[in-house]
Formats: C-alpha cells, sequence, structure tokens
C-alpha cells in the first residue's frame, strides 16, 4: 500500500515530465531527445533559486515554466526550424539526431557551470508528513502531484478553450489542411514546442523536490518520458499522464519485490514490450 | 585510359594495407602503435553503425550496448581461463543474438519506435552490467607482465578490416542495394519487391555483430576499466559522431571521421582550459553537421571534386 502511493506520488512527475515530450511529438512529429536535459534545466532554477535566495520551489515553478518557454523557443527557431519542410521520416530521424548533440551539450554545459555534484531542495516543510492510517504521505510530494495536475488541466483548457490551443490541435492534425484554413503554423509549431520545454521546466522544479539534482540526469528522464508515452500511447496528452502514474506505481511495486537495483530495468523491459505487442500504446482506444 | 585512374587508389590502397601490417615491425614506438589501434578501433565501431544506420536508414541509439556486450563478454571469459579463441567468438555472437531480440519487435514498427527502443535496451544493460559488475576490471598481475600491444594491434587491424570488408560489399551487392532502398523509402521499396523487414534485421544482426567485435578488441586491450564504462551513451555518440564527421552512407566517412576525431579529441584534450567542455564542443560540431552538412567530408569532396570537373569540361556549375 505504502509502496502504491509512492509509486503514484513519483507517477505524477513521470507524467508531467512526458507531457511535454509527448505534445512536441504530436504536434511538430519531432522527437526531442533532449527533452529529459531541459528537465534538468528546469530541476537547476530551483536549486539555485532555493540556495541563493531561498525561494520557495513551488514559487520556482511560476518562474522555471516561462524560462524554458524562451529556452525552447530559442532552439526551435536555432536548431528545429529548418527539420519542418522535410518528409515525416526525415524530420523524425534529424530531430533526433539533433537532440542526441543537444544533450551532450547541455550536460557538459551544466557539468562546466554548477559541477557534476547531486543537489536537492530541501524547504523547512520537506520531512512533514501526512498520516493515513499506516499510510505515510509526504505533504512535498502531495503537493507536486497536485501542480502537476493543476498544469495538465491548465494546459488542457489551453489546448480546447483558446484560439491558439485550438491552432495547435488543428495543426497536429493535418498540417497543411490548418494552413490552408490560414492558420499560421510557423507560430503554432513555435508555441507547442516552446510549450514543451516550459512543462519540462515545471517538472524539473518538481523533481527538484522529490529527487536529486545533477548534470548526467538528463538521459535518465527523457527515457522515463518516452516509456511513458509508449505506453500512453503517442500524441495522446491524458493517456501520457495516466502512462506515467502506471510506470510509478510498477516501478515502486517491482522495486519492493525485485529490489531496488532492477526498478529501472522493469521500467525498461515494460517498454519493450509494449513496443512489441501494443505499440499504439496501453491507454489508447 | 581508365588504367591510370584505377590503378593508382588501388596501389595506394595495397601500400596503406601493407603498412599496415608491417607497422609492429617497423617502429616499437608505444605511441605510435597505440595511436593507430584506437584509430582502426573507432573507424570499426562508426562503420559498423555506419552499416545499418548510414546504408540502411534506421537511427540506432543504443549501438553501445553491442559494443558492451562484446567487451565484457570477452574480458570476463577471457580472464577466467577461456582462450581467445573462444571468448571472442561466443561474444560476436551474443551480440547478434542481441540485436535478433531487439530488432525483431522494434524494426517492423515505423516512425522513432526503433531509435529510442535502442536507447531503452543500452539503458537496460549498462544498469544491469553495473549491478552485475560494480567492481574496475583490472588485468591480474601476471598478464599485465606479458601484455604486449601488437596482437591487440593486430586483432583490432583484423577487425576493421572485416567491418570495411563488408560494408564494401553493401556497395555492390544485391542485398546492400535493397538496404539503400529502404533507407531512401520503405514504401517504394517494398512496394518494388524489396522485403524491407528482413533487410533490415539483417543489417541489423550484422551491425550489432561487427560493433560485438570492437567491443571485443577493447576488451582484450584496456588495462583496466569499470564494465559499466563500456555501455556508456559516449561509445554512441562518438561512432555517430564520426561517422557523420566522414560521411553517412558511405564507405570512406567513417576512417575519415576516425582520423579526424582521435587527433582532435587529444589535442583538446591537452588543453588544460578545454578539458571539461571538449564534449561540448563534439556536441556542438554534430549538430551543426546533422543541420548544415548531412554529407559530411566524403559529400563536400565529392562536390569540390565535381565542381572541378566541370570547369575542366569548360560546363557552367
Amino acid at each position: 500500500m505504502q509502496n502504491g502511493v509512492f509509486g503514484l506520488l513519483i507517477g505524477g512527475l513521470y507524467g508531467l515530465g512526458a507531457v511535454g515530450l509527448s505534445l512536441v511529438f504530436g504536434v511538430l512529429t519531432m522527437l526531442n531527445v533532449a527533452h529529459g536535459e531541459l528537465i534538468m534545466l528546469g530541476g537547476y532554477i530551483s536549486v539555485w533559486l532555493f540556495v541563493l535566495w531561498g525561494v520557495d520551489p513551488f514559487v520556482s515553478a511560476l518562474l522555471a515554466g516561462p524560462l524554458l518557454f524562451l529556452v525552447g523557443a530559442a532552439l526551435f527557431q536555432t536548431l528545429f526550424r529548418r527539420l519542418i519542410a522535410f518528409r515525416e521520416e526525415t524530420k523524425i530521424k534529424n530531430s533526433i539526431l539533433i537532440g542526441f548533440g543537444l544533450a551532450l551539450v547541455l550536460q557538459t554545459l551544466a557539468i562546466a557551470a554548477w559541477e557534476a555534484d547531486e543537489r536537492a531542495v530541501t524547504p523547512a516543510y520537506a520531512g512533514e508528513v501526512l498520516r493515513l492510517g499506516s499510510v505515510v504521505v509526504p505533504f512535498s510530494r502531495l503537493a507536486a502531484l497536485l501542480l502537476a495536475f493543476l498544469v495538465l488541466g491548465g494546459l488542457h483548457l489551453f489546448l480546447t478553450r483558446t484560439r491558439l490551443g485550438t491552432a495547435i490541435r488543428a495543426t497536429a492534425e493535418d498540417e497543411h489542411g490548418a494552413a490552408l484554413a490560414g492558420i499560421p503554423i510557423g507560430t503554432t509549431f513555435l508555441t507547442a514546442f516552446a510549450l514543451g520545454s516550459a512543462l519540462a521546466g515545471v517538472a524539473g522544479v518538481l523533481v527538484s523536490v522529490s529527487d536529486a539534482i545533477s548534470p548526467a540526469i538528463g538521459l535518465h528522464w527523457t527515457l522515463k518520458a518516452l516509456i511513458v508515452i509508449v505506453l500512453g500511447g503517442m500524441g495522446n496528452i491524458f493517456g501520457t499522464f495516466v502512462g506515467g502514474l502506471f510506470l510509478g506505481v510498477t516501478e515502486s511495486m517491482s522495486g519492493f519485490l525485485l529490489g531496488n537495483a532492477y526498478r529501472e530495468v522493469v521500467g525498461l523491459a515494460m517498454f519493450l514490450l509494449v513496443l512489441s505487442f501494443r505499440p499504439q500504446g496501453l491507454f489508447t482506444r | 585510359m581508365s588504367l591510370p585512374g584505377r590503378g593508382l587508389p588501388v596501389l595506394l590502397a595495397a601500400v596503406v594495407v601493407l603498412a599496415l601490417l608491417a607497422l609492429p615491425r617497423l617502429t616499437a614506438d608505444r605511441r605510435i602503435l597505440t595511436w593507430a589501434l584506437l584509430i582502426l578501433l573507432y573507424a570499426a565501431l562508426a562503420q559498423s553503425w555506419n552499416l545499418l544506420s548510414g546504408f540502411g536508414g534506421q537511427v540506432n541509439l543504443g549501438h553501445a550496448a553491442f559494443f558492451g556486450l562484446g567487451a565484457v563478454i570477452t574480458r570476463s571469459l577471457w580472464l577466467s581461463g577461456t582462450s581467445l579463441g573462444v571468448a571472442i567468438p561466443a561474444a560476436v555472437g551474443a551480440a547478434a543474438v542481441a540485436g535478433l531480440i531487439v530488432g525483431a519487435p522494434t524494426l517492423r514498427l515505423y516512425g522513432p519506435y526503433f531509435a529510442i527502443g535502442t536507447l531503452a535496451v543500452a539503458e537496460i544493460l549498462r544498469i544491469t552490467t553495473g549491478n552485475f559488475f560494480p567492481e574496475v576490471s583490472t588485468l591480474p598481475a601476471p598478464m599485465l607482465a606479458s601484455y604486449a600491444l601488437a596482437p591487440r594491434y593486430y586483432l583490432a587491424l583484423g577487425v576493421a578490416a572485416l567491418t570495411m570488408l563488408v560494408a564494401w560489399s553493401l556497395t555492390r551487392s544485391r542485398f546492400g542495394y535493397g538496404l539503400a532502398a529502404v533507407r531512401e523509402d520503405e514504401t517504394v521499396a517494398e512496394a518494388s519487391g524489396v522485403r524491407t523487414f528482413p533487410h533490415k534485421l539483417a543489417a541489423f544482426v550484422l551491425s550489432g555483430a561487427l560493433a560485438g567485435a570492437t567491443g571485443a578488441v577493447f576488451g582484450f586491450y584496456h588495462v583496466s576499466f569499470y564494465p559499466q564504462f563500456a555501455f556508456s551513451p559516449l561509445w554512441t555518440f562518438d561512432a555517430l559522431l564520426i561517422t557523420f564527421l566522414g560521411g553517412v552512407g558511405t564507405l570512406w566517412g567513417p576512417v575519415l571521421g576516425a582520423l579526424v576525431f582521435l587527433p582532435l579529441r587529444e589535442i583538446l584534450a591537452l588543453q588544460p582550459q578545454l578539458i571539461e567542455v571538449h564534449p561540448l564542443i563534439f556536441g556542438i560540431v554534430f549538430i551543426l553537421i546533422v543541420v548544415a552538412l548531412p554529407g559530411g567530408f566524403v559529400e563536400a569532396w565529392r562536390a569540390l571534386t565535381a565542381d572541378r570537373r566541370r570547369q575542366r569540361e569548360g560546363h557552367p556549375a
């Protein structure tokens, strides 16, 4: 039971970490494998704001989102924009390659700027817990899960209720059709990519609350996000979030049953199995 | 008239091969031999990646998995007393089987699934190896006392030659043409009678097995390393960078790339102020090539010589 609860708490984070990647893939058919490095940057924003000025991580999230939005916009303009004209297959392939190089660049920059040590944010309330019978729920993680829900709800409202959100969905559906209907698809692509990065930034801040931040965590989080996306179905936002919760619970259960050394491996093995037998995702109709 | 045109490259190739064969006899300088060995090793690793990803167009982001399997299996069998003649084929076989197991499900899928599937496999193996062999693997003292560079060098030369031979055969065989068709457009290839899935799978197994052979050389050559290190994503990245530097999907690209990459890395590593950031430089170089010069050196050279030829023959460029 306790394991299940911890699984759900971390799973919410996995979901949020993956949603940005899923959005970018759904709209642009580009797979940015440096997504985990953007999460890492978000984590460092939270760490430094806390260390230097004692800023609460939940306040930092409000800052990390916009900052990473700008970083994402810059990355899109300089690197990914020129891929738009390519065929779908080439587009995916080249975006993966660029992301692979970008991951190395961001990781090295982070090591040069902030050393390779692990850091974490420990606000005064870090140790406080909520007791429900025999089950213990740390407040900070519960708050992180709630924030993840809020952000996803906000994203849903943005995509369904606003003009720009509708334009993004239309572009994801059919970019030529959207262009013919007068949607400035250049802008929607840019917004979707920057939004995906902003989501990574917020996810990174939440990671800093419950987990360690170091320059090397990027690949770890990219893989988590990829597993979650495959579980939930590519480009499906709510499926992605459910996939995150599912992965979190599976990992913590298998960590309990098989020992902590293999919890990562179980998630990755599950990923390969789903790829082989149900590539459209577990939670799609 | 064609004789001087063709005879020169063949003569040049023969001289290079003879020089490579005779190198340990020509020089006793360990530094030169080590350099040659490393260039051969990296060229072979990059070429093995190029077989599937360059000639066949399927981006493999988990190439380190096969290299690591080759290194760790060779190393543990050899250190536990098995002769190299058994240990290396066993390692290569294991890498080939791994290719089959990973490729069979993921190569059927369209889109990015293959790339991310290979990324996941490399990570599974890296973590598991770290769990199984947490200690650094160092050669025991008697083996160190009898350590000779020349046999390691010849092994590297053999693997590099084999990998080049396989790549060369891809440029002129029915299988190679089929693979090129898959790279250019899978749907069209399938429609014109190329059975795409067996082509991709065979290329993947071949690529994995040769990466395993390269890893075997590393496991035999390197005095001391953490087994987990052989699975580091850095091996994949180096193979990609070298191939992209030289030219993806070309026969000579990985060799040219290795000839440029290793000295460049050495120069950067010798600058104390650059020691931390040299992966940064390679990362940026890689991105620039993917974005701006997807053909690498080979393509740039071809464009250059084609220009000259056109000028000589009086055609406008």
